[in-house]
């Protein structure tokens, strides 16, 4: 980086739960060397976090339906129209439904609005979705929501199990630290269960393809096989836990064979899995969506868990259960208690003394003593007009919920919809009454907790766009004029800090680990210059390895984990759909989505499924499915995966409504949720697939809006352009004449028209000869060179190039050289198979030929495939 | 064997090249002698355009000058019709008195253009536009308004030179668009407005009633069909041509509705008598153009020089044409019908493109402004191989429909 340019700011990535340290100068970004998350790595998303910013785009002004309006008009009404719901039907008719993109600050002073000042207990995260029943699993086990070890420990252990993660995509800077370590010590284990063979099992040394949703099956095995072997620590139980017997009892005891039939698993991939784990006391088990999305997704966790009191192995260096979050923010939202069914700071509701001291400590009127509503029954308030008034920061429900479009029917039917958000066009937006323009990363100043609870800065170092505001900012107005102006009179988010750092001595008083009371008196100047650092902060790396645990008498809880329900699928929906996350994609694009370099892996939804399922229903690789569940369908590419078993489908979750026209997995998801933690189960919905043959397939290039047919995705090409490539397809034929509803203006049309073969072209062109709008439809699938296509965006054809414009195809070769399997040098596979062709014979030489896979390292597992 | 004589009837474009033929086959066969009634030697009929536009001058037209015809042995008269043929004693008469002896006689006196059959069609300042002494009077009018009517290729090329010319040019034409027997409405628009664009007037749609005189028997104006007036100085007629049979009539040789009947060897009626070039009639059809011409030339050559196994056939080729630097090329039936399948690709700046299917075979096209893939569509459109494979690549021409630039690509490589 050049040290005479803008200062260098160190920060922390707005993407997954690792939480890695950045330097950044503004017009180029790296690793920080200094950060104990990654020390100097980044994967491919965080690479081009800084491709995702600028005003275009973003959500500028307040507005208040169509109307721009001031701040203090906009304020005005939010306050209003919450104490009139308030006064009219009582705290309960009223809610926060907020994000783990939020940072700790802004999270704090919603909470303490919510529950201290409003006297409601209605404030429930997205974080519900994806770490609540981890949290649910950690106090039922140890008292409190703690993640007992630190990411040292995936290098420190023997061996490694992941569980219901695909480390290598969703957390991709843990998978390389763990890759790295086991490649200094190949005799380390990795052992990943999962019913998909994903790109994590790259690096496993046993993958186990268990059925989907069987994990309490498979661990309560193992608390029983450990025990039959006498493989149990006797003396930690008995000093340090309670409730092992029955933990066993339910655990049950089918033998190996049997069991080994119901998880689909040969037996003696069953048995090595348990020998592993019986001789080797250095055990990380680290699981992440596929064991807390699920109807049983507290008992999963805490099935994992039992096995490691079992052990004794909790809390100690390269030993324990590892929970990874998904969000930046998840589990400094869980600490401020950001969930309908916490206080603050680790404290619980329902415990008196807990509110007294909130209270004493807020100065807080009344506290609810009762658990809000969380997130799916949230929206079913909303649905059903109990809820009449909700404010959404920082998150996208109508595409991240389950019955995602009931959530839809219940935002549109709803009274007063305020969304917070820093984007301009997302799914949810388009049902608020009144919209507010946030910060985003890089703009807005404060802390972020990590999956081994880290905390780490995330500062200013860009100015406000447009009127944009932090949010913890809109809510101190907010409080204000509902006549709380005087809890809320923070200067800033360091004193927002203080606070909450202060407010973690009333965990530490009643027993808990959370404790950030030292930094309750820092300066601004401390603040500013925080290092990263993990609570408590009086503590080592690890929690609980002293076996002293958070409950009242100190003792862990052993659980007894029921066994799993059969999954429900039936003749009409014999399939089941699992759904996650992707290399190169997050959450509902509303960020990745602004940079098309992370479309180059994967431009389209899609459905994966194993060949022979494909075969089956009449599919082919690059054909399209209607995939169809009991409360909606979606419609996406089918692409052929071997890692899949016969009756599993996967579907990622990013696309919402702004970037395929039907592609939003979670409107198929039904809204059942684990009974202890309310936690949806996205990975397990028994659906249905049919082909979908369309008549026609178009590419349209362009900056307009998707035209109205029936399969469009939207594939950003050129952020400074805005422009768009869509891919389009159609059941029924399409008469030309509609063209113009979907194109822009233009000086000029180029024409193509073969009506009998339904094959047509439109390229529209500026006074200046310069690219406005392109169009191909056809009975197959065009392709065209659209880098070529892109440059003629920019600058005028000559003679030559206009001749080929119809064609969509400058002649320089760009049209088939598949996709981008390295995204960060914008390798194709047409170079791969080249450089394999040509003598490349590892994954190293690959990376002396054409560079793939020496940035970020995330494409590896696929270049390794190139190799096969 | 003694030489046998052959007299050639007409020096224009057919004449030669069959006598460069024969030459090639049997320079000696015959002691040659040609009459033509233009005077001077043989010059590039096609070039008159240019010629008149001024980009070119007389002598760069010359193709055959009379030095050609003596290195030949070539007995050339020139600047003298042919007045009469004697078949029964195989003797032509000239205007200038010569009687000449044959063994064997080709016509190949070409056609006439067609004459205005209206009132006032004889006034002076009614010219045409076929023959240098044609182009020469063109070239020697003061800048005035001038009145083309006809609107098929020489009509257009005549009012393309003559705007060139610097005179202010109205063409009249019957149809809708212009060249109409080889463009379809969309690339005759096309034209209608490059032309436009340039300066020429168009009167669509309408013909010439009457052409109107000063009183003392010069042209001053064309009256239209609907009662319109167009002011003329001139008025150049280019609407169509017509076989050239008077001779062949007169001695009595089998004619066709239009031209001087020949067989599938060229041979007339006589078998003595050969005919070839724009006065023939084969199989009911009379030409215009330079292809068939040269071919029949080539079949007739074949025969006289008694190596005749050859026989000439119409085959269709592609009309290529230029006007003031707009490329055109159409063949076939470039309209279409009932049943047929049409694919347009229109670049309004560039080309434009029609291809007309039938039973997924090219039956008929038109290329405008942009003819480089010419060659590929008439290979197609002459070959008429089923097409289904290439229908989505074939709006995009050769390049588009080779094989696949990977293949192509990975061949190289290797």
């Amino acid at each position: 980086m050049n040290p005479g340019a803008q200062p260098i700011t160190k920060t922390t990535c707005p993407y997954c739960g690792v939480g890695c340290g950045m330097l950044t100068d503004g017009a180029r970004l790296r690793g920080d060397g200094d950060h104990p998350a990654n020390a100097g790595r980044l994967c491919v998303k965080g690479s081009s976090v800084l491709d995702t910013l600028g005003e275009q785009g973003r959500l500028l002004h307040p507005r208040i339906g169509d109307r721009r309006v001031s701040w203090d008009r906009a304020l005005d009404e939010v306050a209003g129209r919450f104490r009139r719901v308030i006064e009219d039907h009582g705290p309960e008719a009223v809610a926060f439904y907020v994000s783990g993109q939020l940072l700790t600050e802004d999270y704090y002073v919603a909470n303490k609005l919510m529950k201290g000042f409003l006297g409601g207990a209605n404030i429930d995260t997205n974080s519900r979705l994806c770490m609540s029943s981890a949290v649910a699993a950690h106090k039922r086990a140890f008292g409190e929501d703690v993640v007992p070890g630190c990411y040292q420990d995936l290098e420190l252990a023997d061996l490694v199990v992941l569980t219901g993660s695909n480390t290598a995509w969703a957390h991709p800077i843990v998978y390389q630290r763990l890759a790295a370590a086991k490649k200094r010590r190949p005799a380390m284990k990795v052992v990943v269960i999962d019913p998909r063979r994903t790109a994590t099992c790259d690096l496993a040394d046993l993958h186990l393809a268990i059925r989907p949703g069987q994990d309490v099956a498979l661990f309560n095995g193992l608390l029983r096989w450990l025990h039959d072997h006498d493989a149990l620590d006797r003396d930690y139980i008995d000093a340090h836990t309670r409730d092992f017997q029955a933990a066993l009892d339910a655990a049950g005891d089918q033998p190996l064979a049997g069991l080994a039939r119901r998880l689909g698993l040969p037996a003696a991939d069953l048995d090595t899995f348990y020998q592993w784990f019986a001789r080797t006391p250095r055990t990380v088990t680290l699981f992440s969506q596929g064991i807390n999305q699920a109807r049983n997704g507290t008992d999963q966790g805490n099935a994992i868990i039992n096995a490691h009191l079992g052990t004794g192995r909790v809390g100690r260096p390269g030993a324990g259960p590892f929970s990874i979050t998904g969000q930046p923010n998840a589990m400094g939202g869980r600490e401020v208690g950001g969930l309908a069914n916490q206080l603050a700071v680790h404290l619980d509701l329902e415990d008196a003394a807990h509110r007294a001291a909130v209270a004493d400590f807020w100065d807080a009127p009344a506290l609810p003593a009762e658990p809000g509503l969380m997130a799916v029954d949230l929206f079913q308030a909303v649905a059903d007009g109990r809820v009449k008034a909700i404010w959404i920061l920082a998150t996208n429900p109508v595409d991240s919920m389950p019955e995602a479009d009931r959530v839809r029917a219940a935002l549109e039917a709803c009274d007063t919809v305020v969304v917070s958000d820093c984007m301009a066009d997302t799914d949810t937006l388009a049902c608020a009454d009144i919209a507010l323009p946030a910060l985003g990363w890089g703009e807005k100043d404060g802390t972020v907790t990590n999956s081994e609870r880290c905390i780490s800065r995330q500062p200013a170092f860009l100015p406000a766009p447009g009127e944009a505001r932090p949010d913890w900012w809109a809510l101190c107005r907010v409080a204000e004029r509902l006549g709380y102006g005087a809890a809320f009179d923070y200067a800033g988010p360091a004193d927002i800090f203080r606070e909450y750092a202060s407010m973690t001595g009333l965990a530490r008083r009643f027993g808990k680990q959370l404790d950030l009371s030292a930094a309750g008196d820092l300066s601004d100047h401390q603040y500013q210059r925080w290092a990263p650092r993990a609570w408590p902060l009086d503590g080592g790396a690890r929690c609980f390895g002293d076996g002293r645990f958070s409950t009242a008498d100190g003792r862990a809880r052993f659980v007894a984990c029921a066994p799993p329900p059969a999954p429900d699928t039936n003749h009409r929906r014999p399939l089941l759909l699992n759904s996650g996350r992707l290399r190169d994609q997050w959450h509902t694009m509303t960020r990745t989505g602004r940079a098309p370099a992370l479309f180059s892996h994967r431009d389209e939804p899609f459905v994966d499924m194993h060949p022979r399922r494909a075969a089956r229903e009449g599919l082919e690789e690059g054909g399209f499915a209607r995939v169809r569940g009991d409360v909606g369908e979606a419609l996406a590419r089918v692409r052929l995966d071997r890692g899949l078993g016969e009756d599993q489908l996967f579907m990622p979750m990013h696309w919402s409504d702004c970037f395929s026209g039907r592609a939003r997995v979670d409107a198929l998801v039904p809204a059942h949720t684990d009974p202890v933690s309310g936690q949806p189960a996205f990975k397990h919905t028994p659906v249905a697939v049919a082909p979908w043959r369309p008549a026609w397939h178009g590419v349209m290039l362009g900056a307009g809006a998707p035209p109205a047919v029936d399969y469009w995705a939207r594939i950003p090409l050129d952020r400074e352009m805005a422009l768009d490539r869509y891919v389009l397809a159609g059941g029924a034929p399409v008469e030309p004449a509609r063209f113009q509803d979907w194109l822009p203006a233009a000086a000029q049309w180029l024409t193509l028209d073969d009506p009998a073969a339904g094959h047509y072209r439109r390229a529209g062109l500026d006074g200046e000869g310069r690219l406005v709008a392109w169009l191909a439809l056809a009975p197959t699938p065009p392709a065209v060179d659209v880098d070529w296509l892109a440059g003629a965006f920019r600058e005028p054809l000559d003679v030559a190039g206009r001749a080929r414009l119809l064609l969509g195809d400058g002649g320089q070769g760009g049209a088939d050289r598949g996709a981008v399997i390295c995204t960060c040098y914008q390798v194709r596979e047409a170079t791969l198979r080249e450089a394999v062709a040509g003598g490349a014979d590892s994954v190293a030489a690959l990376g002396r030929c054409c560079r793939a896979g020496t940035n970020c390292g995330s494409c590896i597992p696929e270049l390794k495939a190139f190799l096969a | 064997m003694t030489a046998r004589r052959l007299v050639v009837v007409g020096n224009g474009m057919a004449a030669r090249r069959l006598l460069e033929e024969l030459l090639a086959r049997a320079p000696r066969r015959y002691r040659i002698t040609v009459v033509g009634d233009e005077p001077g030697a043989g010059y590039n009929r096609v070039m008159l355009s240019p010629l008149l536009a001024g980009a070119t001058g007389e002598d760069a037209i010359v193709t055959h000058p009379a030095a050609w015809y003596r290195r030949h042995g070539i007995r050339l008269i020139s600047g003298t019709p042919v007045t009469a043929i004697d078949r029964r004693r195989r003797q032509v008469r000239t205007g200038a008195g010569h009687r000449l002896a044959y063994d064997r006689l080709v016509l190949a006196t070409g056609a006439a253009p067609r004459r205005l059959a209206l009132p006032g069609a004889d006034l002076d300042g009614v010219l045409s536009f076929r023959d240098l002494a044609d182009t020469r009077r063109l070239q020697g009018l003061a800048p005035r308004a001038l009145v083309v009517v006809g609107g098929g290729f020489l009509g257009l090329e005549a009012a393309e030179a003559l705007l060139r010319r610097g005179h202010r040019v109205t063409l009249v034409h019957g149809h809708g668009h212009p060249l109409n027997q080889q463009l379809d409405a969309s690339a005759g628009a096309r034209l209608r407005a490059d032309l436009e664009a340039r300066g020429l007037r168009f009167v669509l749609n309408h013909r010439p009633a009457a052409l109107e005189s000063d009183g003392r028997g010069a042209v001053t104006a064309v009256r239209l069909d609907d009662g319109r007036r167009l002011p003329a100085d001139a008025v150049i007629q280019a609407v169509g041509i017509e076989p050239r049979v008077a001779l062949a009539r007169q001695c009595g040789l089998a004619l066709g509705r239009h031209g001087v009947r020949v067989d599938d060897t060229l041979q007339t009626f006589d078998p003595r008598v050969y005919a070839v070039g724009e006065c023939v009639e084969h199989r009911g059809r009379t030409f215009g153009l330079v292809a068939p011409l040269y071919h029949q030339a080539r079949v007739c050559a074949g025969h006289l020089a008694e190596q005749g196994l050859e026989r000439y056939h119409f085959e269709g080729a592609a009309t290529r044409l230029k006007i003031g630097g707009i490329d055109l090329l159409s063949a076939g039936d470039f309209l279409g019908g009932e049943g047929d399948q049409v694919i347009t690709l229109d670049d309004p700046a560039g080309g434009y493109r029609r291809l007309v299917l039938r039973d997924h075979r090219l039956v008929g096209l038109v290329l405008y402004g942009d003819v480089a893939d010419g060659p590929f569509y008439e290979t197609l459109w002459r070959e008429g191989r089923d097409l289904s494979a290439l229908r989505l690549k074939l709006p995009f021409g050769e390049a588009a429909c080779a094989p696949s630039r990977p293949a192509a690509a990975e061949e190289a490589a290797a």
